[in-house]
């Protein structure tokens, strides 16, 4: 009897992980499509990227545009922004990488990375916190930049982060110059 | 479900039943039959309102639903049809707006009754966790349905609840985006939070069933804190529990109906009533009330995660509640020092609520601070060192001592005022 019972018990147990990893793997298979189905649909890819004219925007004034959804805010900066902006040491920024979608990733936080070279006056960057994702207001807070508030963060004429629970500095999404004052976000 | 059942069916239909699908006795058992301890005070109803508000939120919220739209584009005007066009729709949707804050009111009585009178400890720990459950699920259920109405603070409260989930490190912008269905809240997340608010109600009444299961396998507590000994220490559930219960219940409704017919918007903040604008953030973002004390945890904090990981951790601590207590004594009746705890507890969670609604400025923010070292100092530190410390007053034999004792002091102070 016992002798007969050893293999089929090994065979049992095979069978059993077998049919087990078996159903884990369907199980897991199942659960791609219900999951990624909230993932954002093909219609809302599709809304990525406009155009903005930038002649209108007198200096010293901000615009804001919508793109997928968020507020994009296109500044165009006074000199003595520029100035205040670029006269931070990059070592005592809590963030120091540029954020920038148009630099190599891990850039430094300079004002150079953070706009176009030759265009500095325009300040191209999203109006979403990086703390919890309020619209920050303009000409605001302790640093002549932007502050959120919702919860208090600071932001400079860069766009960077300089006080407040905010980790990371505005990021700067990818766009380019189509002419001298057109630009393609996205 | 202490003792054996003592349903006993005279109506042959009755028992025909019973002896196939015995539900009328498991009803009689549990909620006629059901021996009570004597001496529950008005504490003890909150978790009958508890029921009722939940059935009225059910049942108005389906209503609702036959008239909402849940489309970016619709979702707030349809609100207003509601509140003008449709028949009793203006009652019907307030009644759900304050019936959510007053259910939280019912809730919040309820946790602190069971705070105060121990009701978490040995053998309850279960019933407790499960309470918890119970407020984490109401918690997603009123924030989901606050963004139904799609007004600016529908908007901007999802918008910055959602984003908390991006504090998660590596995989935490793959997560926000997720949740949105897209790169901020729009359509697709108003439809997705429509059909989970829909449905996580009913994942509540499963907890609820399990909550009560719970009680009526352990008993319930007291605010002596002593366990049943005898049938002398219990009543019947039907009719005094029953009425006591009814009691309160219909006091609680009159504060909540005047809210309703008197002042609907006053628990609400009057923003909502801008529709929804991605491009504009109110001057002064708030949660609802219910929210506020956790919401100044989370501000308290000065960095993102470790913000995010206080304010889950303020609720998740009540967990381990049970074990954090090392005092073998339940009710705070019997613990002068804990009972002292227990106030200075609920200023601070008063504290922090106020702190919530203000803005995180200034002098606010030590107080925050302190108010949210304060909560988890006692929950940490202070309770399991009183537990050992603390000397309890001498426990009552058994309820019925209790009651007796008390009733006996009362008799001649009585006497002369008649």
């Amino acid at each position: 009897m016992s002798t007969a019972e050893a293999p089929d018990e090994d065979r049992r147990d095979f069978l059993y992980i077998a049919t087990g990893a078996v159903g884990a793997v369907g199980a897991a298979a199942l659960a791609v499509p219900l999951i990624d189905q909230m993932n954002p649909s093909a219609s809302v890819l599709a809304l990525a990227s406009i155009e903005v004219d930038l002649s209108p925007i007198e200096e010293g004034q901000s615009i804001t545009v919508k793109w997928r959804g968020n507020p994009v805010i296109i500044r165009h900066r006074t000199a003595k922004e520029i100035e205040e902006a670029k006269a931070v040491n990059v070592a005592d920024l809590p963030d120091q990488d540029a954020r920038n979608a148009n630099v190599a990733d891990g850039s430094a936080a300079t004002d150079e990375n953070r706009v176009v070279d030759g265009k500095t006056q325009y300040l191209v960057q999203m109006g979403v916190c990086t703390h919890l994702g309020c619209v920050p207001i303009g000409n605001e807070g302790e640093y002549d930049g932007w502050f959120c508030p919702c919860h208090g963060s600071h932001y400079d004429t860069s766009g960077r982060i300089r006080k407040g629970p905010a980790p990371e500095n505005l990021p700067v999404p990818e766009y380019q110059y189509l002419s001298d004052t057109k630009i393609k976000i996205g | 479900m202490s003792g054996h059942s003592t349903y006993n069916p005279t109506n042959p239909v009755m028992k025909w039943l019973d002896d196939r699908l015995p539900l009328p006795r498991l009803m009689y058992d549990s909620f006629v039959s059901y021996p009570v301890p004597r001496n529950l005070n008005y504490w003890y109803t909150f978790g009958g309102i508890l029921m009722i508000m939940m059935v009225s939120q059910i049942i108005t919220g389906i209503i609702l639903v036959m008239h909402y739209t849940p489309h970016v584009d619709m979702a707030f005007d349809s609100v207003e049809h509601i509140r003008r066009n449709v028949n009793f729709g203006n009652v019907l949707q307030k009644w759900h707006a304050v019936g959510a804050s007053f259910f939280f009111i019912a809730v919040y009585i309820h946790i602190a009754r069971g705070m105060y009178y121990g009701s978490y400890k040995a053998p309850r720990e279960i019933l407790w966790m499960l309470g918890v459950a119970i407020f984490l699920v109401m918690m997603a259920t009123g924030f989901m349905g606050y963004v139904l109405p799609w007004g600016q603070m529908s908007f901007w409260g999802a918008k910055v609840i959602t984003n908390l989930f991006s504090a998660v490190p590596f995989f935490g912008e793959a997560i926000v985006t997720w949740l949105w269905g897209g790169f901020s809240v729009d359509n697709a997340t108003l439809q997705r939070f429509f059909s989970l608010h829909y449905l996580l109600p009913f994942v509540l009444v499963g907890v609820v069933i399990l909550h009560v299961w719970a009680l009526h396998v352990t008993g319930q507590g007291n605010p002596t804190g002593v366990e049943v000994k005898s049938g002398q220490d219990t009543i019947a559930f039907t009719p005094f529990a029953t009425v006591k219960d009814a009691f309160a219940l219909s006091v609680f409704f009159i504060v909540f109906t005047a809210f309703v017919f008197y002042a609907p918007d006053y628990l609400g903040h009057s923003i909502n009533y801008e529709e929804a604008n991605p491009l504009v953030t109110p001057e002064h973002i708030v949660p609802e009330w219910y929210y506020l004390p956790f919401y100044a945890i989370l501000r308290a904090v000065p960095d993102k995660l470790l913000g995010v990981v206080a304010m889950f951790g303020s609720i998740m601590i009540w967990f381990i509640l049970p074990w954090l207590d090392t005092s073998k004594v339940r009710s705070a009746a019997y613990r002068p020092i804990f009972k002292q705890l227990f106030w200075l507890l609920m200023i601070d969670f008063f504290i922090l609520g106020v702190v919530g609604a203000n803005p995180p400025e200034g002098w606010w923010i030590t107080v925050g601070q302190i108010a949210t070292v304060y909560y988890f100092a006692h929950f940490l530190i202070l309770l399991p060192l009183v537990g050992l410390l603390e000397t309890p007053r001498p426990l009552p034999s058994s309820i019925s001592d209790a009651v007796l004792a008390k009733n006996a002091s009362k008799q001649p102070a009585a006497q002369p005022a008649e």
